[in-house]
């Protein structure tokens, strides 16, 4: 049984206009780590809009646990390429943000503060944040900004994380230390997960399955599993089947490139 | 140099003051120039002294009313400010009206409050008003409008309705553009109704101010002068304490209170 199903999705933005995506059809199970990589401009982004609910499908379908998607869905925490937290609140609070939102959790939050307060530091404890929570978002460096940021999309225990290029602002060493960080946190306690990102190794490393989208319009290209043993250590990006399915994929962005 | 940077910075602001005046009355002493020109600073403070009853009254009177004009300046200011940012529809609507209205100069309109209201308080607090809204409106909105489209997002995939986007990342990420605002509003609520003044009451700085240039009485326009400016400098300042205290996130000094 899929969890996120794509029926023959397209989406333009004006009607009538150029399709973003065209004709995606997908299947992804619960507690599956997707990865989604193409050339910028591909649609990779529109794909999360449309999981999300944030846009209608111009055509098809977009199943989410079995129901058809009619609007913003609740389940779901989003993390972006800029962290995006709120200078006025500390990490703590921008990190229960969620709380404030989501339901059950905004009818208890007066109830239930000490002990949501507590779940938000140990998640911040869990990414390496320990003791930064009454810092502001400005007096942390990128790196700490893009974990909070992704406690922030966690919080409320979604069943889908969407990750849009969560690490593309990072150097390649702190990137490297947030693979592990997530790695780990969806080791402990599968979500679904699907990652838009352009960093093929980022894909491999992560991923259990990945998929190859087109330039735009943006069509699913290639279904690539990765069956790489778990828990994976960061020394397995060093391994020849490694260098082989990053390999495999970096052959058909370039041939998608030249077209 | 055992002078401390911040010392200097702090005396700045002074020094240059009290710099200005000893030129101008150097200049005023040294080239002769008559009271009735041009007053020496000397002669503004006599004149001051002299008249401090008159001008006491006379300034409560300004300082009420532009108070009261900007207070309302705030409040509109603030609910057209949250509509116009929050709605395209609103903004499409609005603007070349609002742009059209500012671009009108407010003291061809004080005869028309004249006609309306008669002369004295009224037309002076609906001119501070009408002058100080603007710029209220223009910034509200534009903190709202230039929200990140990925914090919405985060948002509205939480399933957050409108207002409690507005009110849990709108209205505080507009707050900084809002104290900048004040800061601009209430010197400018100072010219509508001093403007107001000068044009239709007998009270106020501005009618203060009137009647004595109508009786060649320079030194007490001057006096006149420079305390509208005071007052103006102390609001500004009180605006700007209470933007640094509320809103001190925005200017990003480790130090700052949040």
């Amino acid at each position: 049984m899929s969890f996120v199903t794509f029926e023959n999705v397209s989406l333009a933005y004006a009607p009538g206009g150029a399709n973003a995506i065209e004709d995606v059809s997908l299947n992804i199970r619960e507690g599956e780590f997707v990865a989604v990589v193409g050339p910028s401009g591909c649609g990779k982004s529109t794909l999360m809009k449309l999981v999300s609910g944030l846009k209608p499908p111009s055509n098809g379908y977009v199943f989410v646990d079995g129901r058809e998607v009619g609007g913003p869905l609740k389940i779901v925490g989003m993390a972006f390429q800029a962290a995006n937290l709120l200078p006025w609140r500390s990490t703590l609070d921008n990190v229960m943000l969620p709380l404030e939102i989501v339901e059950p959790f905004r009818s208890n939050l007066k109830k239930e503060k000490a002990r949501y307060t507590a779940d938000a530091e140990a998640l911040l404890a869990r990414v390496g944040l320990a003791g930064y929570g009454d810092k502001f978002p400005w007096e942390l460096s990128g790196g700490m900004q893009q974990r909070a940021s992704i406690c922030r999309a966690l919080i409320h225990q979604p069943r889908l994380l969407m990750l849009d290029e969560p690490f593309g602002a990072l150097d390649a060493f702190t990137r490297e230390e947030l693979w592990c960080m997530l790695r780990d946190l969806w080791q402990e306690k599968p979500f679904t997960v699907i990652l838009v990102t352009h960093d093929l190794r980022e894909a491999v490393f992560l991923a259990d399955t990945v998929y190859v989208m087109s330039k735009r319009p943006g069509r699913i290209l290639v279904r690539k599993e990765i069956d790489l043993p778990r828990p994976r250590p960061l020394d397995v990006t060093y391994t020849d089947t490694f260098a082989a399915y990053v390999h495999e994929l970096r052959e058909h962005i370039g041939r998608i490139r030249e077209s | 140099m055992a002078v401390k940077q911040s010392t200097v910075v702090k005396v700045a602001p002074w020094a240059l003051t009290v710099a200005l005046f000893l030129v101008w009355e150097a200049v005023c002493t040294g080239l002769k120039i008559p009271d009735y020109l041009m007053p020496a600073p000397s002669a503004i403070w006599v004149a001051g002294l002299e008249y401090a009853g008159p001008i006491m009254m006379h300034a409560l009177q300004t300082l009420w009313t532009t108070l009261a004009g900007f207070a309302i300046a705030v409040v509109v200011g603030m609910l057209l400010g949250l509509a116009v940012g929050a709605s395209p529809l609103v903004y499409q609507a609005c603007y070349p009206l609002l742009v059209g209205f500012n671009s009108i100069p407010k003291v061809a309109f004080v005869p028309v409050l004249v006609v309306w209201f008669g002369i004295g308080t009224i037309p002076a607090i609906l001119t501070a008003f009408l002058i100080s809204f603007f710029p209220v409106v223009v910034n509200v909105a534009t903190g709202l409008a230039t929200l990140e489209p990925e914090l919405e997002d985060v948002l509205r995939s939480l399933g957050a309705r409108r207002w409690q986007i507005l009110y849990k990342v709108g209205i505080p990420r507009s707050l900084p553009f809002f104290f900048a605002s004040l800061k601009v509003a209430i010197t400018l609520a100072f010219v509508g109704s001093v403007i107001s003044e000068t044009v239709a009451s007998n009270l106020g700085i501005g009618y203060l101010m009137m009647s004595a240039s109508s009786s060649m009485n320079m030194p007490l326009v001057f006096a006149g002068l420079i305390v509208i400016g005071v007052m103006g400098v102390v609001m500004y300042e009180l605006f700007a304490l209470a933007e640094k205290r509320l809103t001190g996130w925005a200017h990003r000094n480790p130090n700052a209170p949040g």
